[in-house]
């Protein structure tokens, strides 16, 4: 209700209220996981400061590569191990051969674990300036606790969840026996664990706190609430560290035009902040001429036959149906933007595409949503084309559409015959295409297709520079796709030196959008 | 990204601008004279000409509609979730599309009595409901764009029966009837078990979407705060049949089954025979019965149905399904897996029937849906809200049209002669489902006045930042 009594301003933070009572001492660290609810208060120097945040920053950027390439929670703990060694260990209590802090020694777990809690706090200040770092650095500080939350020992891990005071309702004997059956068919049990699973308890929670698990149907759900098994509780610690940190970061955003103003800082978080890149393709480096002159409308059947798959798939439906929908106008759109088609271009293709409506109905439908991705209209935002993260990821499709990855949506057997339209019919290279699909490693697959279609090609250019005739590195992008294989079939016809270094991609910068 | 044929205006342009057709005769514009009554839409006026051969939404029957039908204080009444005005209405996005198909968004409106003008003034041909933002979203351009985003807005899900396409036969593309309708009804029943045994939520509106579908809206306080990630995994959580085109199977679900899922499948296996096998018939031809048999593990048994059926061409889909266990049972196949096999038929049900949601509806915070009680353009129909206590009853093809309301209206004050103030919704066919919408906002304002009551007791704080 809205009364209209004036409201007493609240200011977010009181400081004469805020900083009493906290003594600046320093902090004992009684386990190795750390929720970070209260921030560090004793002195440190500049240049801990710095070189911590430096080291922090330098595992995050690890992490977010790491899930740039999709890599599954094996492979990402077995490539972090050596990381987080180097630049933030943090070993648990049950490891030896230290001082205990009363012997006034400095103790070598506490140091870790100070490393650690500062470290994390000045990222914060870092990275809460803007909604796109606040959540980049949410998800990599996440994928960061969960990793050591896995690695910690079962009894520390209960030692340090009990510390942080859940009220977590645990069933009843009797409320677990008469629900026995929903209980274990909810949490996906195999009849083999039964026993062990419903003996280790469960306990419901608001469906809410466990969103996760709702969304993989990995839990029963009864009345708003949902019955989690014991061995789940990492999923409910995890989702809460998130929930906690997401709120932080939101007041940190909110108080940073606050803060003490201290010369010494400002200009380092701000160098962090740019620091934390990850290796993207970035499309607007590419030259918008091929062959010398921009690219027409006319001339896109033509470069059909290098395009990816998804690609590909998209413009065949196109051209087949006279109409593409939604999401399908989406993506392509977007990539042929990033090919070098510019807007009128763009409007003559689709318009041309579209051949059984009218110039009314094309004016009333479409023509809006082709300047849209174009950044013309709306919030003239300028989308960039999507990634094959992006389009594995978003908007999968359903019913009659044909957009997203096709190595991920296609039935496998339609999958084999469409590569069979892009004369890959090597039964070697489908195999491992297979093996590829079912280890969900689908641009990897998309990868494989490319180096067999430009085997002679890359064999060529290998050799003029020495090394195998394979892909460096996986192709992440559509656009880097078409761009590399249009150059391998067409060497010369673009600027060699330009496209090459757009294409590795490595360590650029990327704009922020 | 919202599809929008143009930018939007930063205020509602004058009718000049647009070029609104308004009602030739002067009387309509006097219509309101501002009541104290909660329902004001008594008709003062004659009847309502009905030109002869008019489309079946034409400008001048919307209008009519509009001033004499629509029943804005409850529709007021479910978004503002209290008969005082607050922000849940004042801060509500609404999208208008206007007769020359421009589109208006970002309208707000504090009272009801204002969106009532507004709506009479512009004779949108249709509109659709928003989230609530933080702010005004008429100030939006004001405000830094951090700072408006939209803290709240009703759980929806949007079933179609366009993406049954592939597996009905009865009708395609626009055309509904009856036996399709089915599909709706069971979906609609699958999915309240959901809603409401699973997921705790108490306030489920379901509306017809006017031509061939259906809309649910969940109204739950719990439910209008959910954020995106939130409403993505209630989405991935309801669905089980998922897939594009090329996809193939679409049913791929774990052993042992969850609990949802299993119950679905047991309200589900009864209608299976009446409805899909007897109703659609879908197997019938044989080429239509291998969709069937790439949705069976066993290749021997497969080949075995496909030279049976070859014989008999023409098959009812009744005698295919009973084939397959028939034609395991001999023992043709030595490696069948009967499990396995059982596995595959469930799956099979569970294809052709479970609910086919679209999952981008429900999956953000600001997605713009239909009003209820809007009119569907091309049928002419209300979108009235679906009654849940009788769901076999609905049928879609009753469902009131503009047109024959009006004339409804006319031929209830010819026998009446206008004795005493009755609104104009009760004389028409209208009056069922206004009613219907009346108890289900009663619930929901009753609730809602319980937890502000415990919310106001436990703040000081005004609700505002």
């Amino acid at each position: 209700m809205n009364r209209q009594e004036p409201v007493k301003r609240v200011r977010a933070i009181d400081s004469k209220k805020h900083w009493a009572g906290v003594e600046f001492k320093q902090l004992f660290y009684p386990h190795r996981l750390n929720f970070y609810n209260a921030p560090p208060t004793a002195e440190v120097t500049l240049d801990e400061f710095e070189q911590w945040a430096i080291d922090r920053l330098r595992i995050l950027g690890q992490i977010e590569s790491c899930l740039y390439r999709n890599m599954t929670a094996v492979e990402l703990d077995d490539a972090m191990r050596k990381p987080l060694g180097d630049f933030l260990p943090l070993r648990s209590n049950s490891a030896t051969g230290d001082s205990k802090p009363q012997d006034g020694k400095p103790n070598k777990l506490q140091e870790e674990r100070r490393k650690d809690h500062y470290s994390h706090y000045i990222l914060r200040l870092a990275f809460a300036r803007s909604e796109e770092l606040r959540k980049r650095f949410l998800a990599t500080e996440t994928i960061l606790f969960k990793l050591r939350y896995n690695r910690d020992d079962a009894q520390e891990r209960q030692a340090f969840i009990g510390s942080l005071g859940f009220d977590w309702e645990f069933l009843s004997f009797e409320e677990k026996a008469a629900m026995r059956e929903d209980l274990l068919a909810g949490a996906g049990t195999k009849s083999g664990e039964s026993k062990a699973v419903f003996e280790a308890g469960f306990f419901k929670v608001d469906w809410e706190r466990v969103c996760d698990l709702v969304d993989q149907k990995k839990v029963l759900l009864r009345g708003g609430k949902a019955y989690v098994p014991e061995s789940q509780q990492s999923s409910l610690v995890i989702a809460e560290f998130t929930a906690r940190l997401e709120k932080a970061l939101e007041l940190t955003a909110r108080a940073l035009p606050r803060l003490d103003e201290d010369d010494r800082l400002i200009p380092i978080l701000d160098h962090l902040s740019r620091g934390f890149t990850a290796p993207e393709y970035n499309t607007s480096m590419i030259a918008t001429t091929l062959n010398g002159a921009s690219l027409t409308a006319a001339v896109v059947d033509d470069l059909v036959q290098y395009f990816p798959m998804c690609m590909r798939q998209l413009h065949t439906t196109l051209r087949r149906d006279k109409h593409l929908l939604h999401n399908g106008r989406l993506q392509y759109n977007l990539f042929l933007k990033g090919v070098g088609l510019n807007v009128d271009e763009a409007l003559t293709f689709w318009r041309k595409a579209f051949s059984r409506i009218d110039d009314d109905e094309f004016q009333k439908k479409y023509r809006y949503n082709v300047r849209h991705a174009y950044g013309l209209e709306g919030t003239r935002r300028n989308y960039k084309p999507m990634s094959c993260q992006q389009i594995l990821t978003e908007r999968r499709p359903a019913a009659n559409q044909v957009h997203g990855c096709p190595y991920r949506e296609m039935a496998v057997e339609n999958l084999v015959v469409g590569l069979g339209t892009m004369s890959v019919s090597d039964k070697d290279v489908i195999r491992h295409v297979r093996e590829d699909i079912e280890a969900r490693k689908y641009h990897v697959a998309c990868s494989r297709v490319f180096e067999h279609i430009h085997a002679k090609e890359l064999k060529r250019e290998r050799e003029a520079s020495g090394g195998s005739g394979r892909l460096a590195e996986n192709i992440i992008h559509p656009n880097e796709y078409f761009t590399r294989s249009f150059i391998l079939k067409n060497p010369g016809s673009v600027e060699a030196t330009a496209a090459a270094a757009a294409s590795d991609g490595n360590g650029q910068s990327m704009e922020m959008d | 990204m919202k599809t929008e044929p143009q930018t939007d205006h930063p205020e509602p342009a004058s009718p000049a601008k647009i070029g609104v057709k308004k009602a030739e005769g002067g009387d309509l514009d006097n219509i309101f004279k501002d009541d104290d009554d909660a329902d004001f839409l008594a008709s003062e006026v004659g009847a309502v000409s009905i030109v002869p051969g008019s489309g079946p939404s034409d400008p001048l029957v919307m209008l009519a509609f509009y001033q004499r039908l629509f029943p804005f204080r409850p529709f007021f009444q479910w978004l503002n979730h209290s008969p005082v005005p607050c922000h849940d209405f004042g801060h509500r996005e609404f999208a208008f599309t206007l007769q020359n198909s421009a589109y208006l968004r970002y309208q707000s409106f504090p009272t009801m009595e204002l969106l009532r003008k507004e709506i009479v003034r512009l004779n949108p041909s249709r509109f659709e409901i928003g989230p609530v933002y933080n702010a005004n979203p008429r100030d939006r351009k004001t405000l830094h764009k951090s700072a408006f985003h939209p803290p709240s807005k009703e759980l929806v899900f949007d079933i179609d029966l366009t993406d049954y396409d592939e597996i009905r036969t009865c009708c395609d593309q626009a055309n509904i009837c009856n036996l399709c309708w089915n599909f709706i009804t069971v979906a609609i029943k699958v999915m309240n078990a959901e809603l409401r045994d699973d997921l705790g939520f108490k306030h489920v509106l379901w509306v017809y979407s006017g031509r061939r579908g259906a809309h649910a809206w969940v109204c739950d306080k719990r439910a209008r705060s959910l954020d995106d990630a939130k409403r993505r995994a209630v989405a991935n959580y309801l669905e089980v049949v998922r897939g594009g085109g090329q996809a193939g199977k679409k049913v791929i679900i774990r052993r042992p089954l969850h609990p949802h899922v299993s119950r679905s499948l047991n309200l589900l296996k009864d209608r299976f025979e009446n409805d899909i096998l007897r109703d659609q018939d879908p197997w019938r031809d044989n080429e239509k019965a291998e969709k069937l048999l790439q949705l069976l593990p066993d290749k021997i048994l497969n080949d075995a149905l496909r030279k049976k059926w070859d014989n008999h061409p023409n098959r009812p889909s009744i005698s295919k399904w009973a084939d397959i266990y028939d034609v395991a049972e001999t023992g043709i196949s030595k490696e069948l897996n009967p499990a396995r096999l059982k596995e595959s038929k469930e799956e099979v049900v569970l294809e052709y029937m479970y609910p086919r949601l679209d999952a981008e509806v429900s999956k953000h915070l600001n997605h713009l849906l239909k009003s209820p009680f809007c009119v569907h353009p091309q049928t002419g129909r209300v979108c009235v809200p679906i009654d849940e206590r009788d769901l076999e009853a609905f049928d879609p093809m009753a469902v009131p049209t503009v047109v024959g309301l009006l004339g409804e209206i006319d031929a209830w004050d010819k026998v009446h002669k206008r004795e005493g103030k009755t609104d104009d919704y009760q004389k028409t066919s209208l009056k069922p489902y206004v009613d219907y919408f009346k108890t289900f906002v009663n619930g929901l304002l009753q609730d809602e006045a319980a937890v502000k009551r415990e919310r106001e007791g436990n703040s000081e704080n005004s609700m505002e930042f």
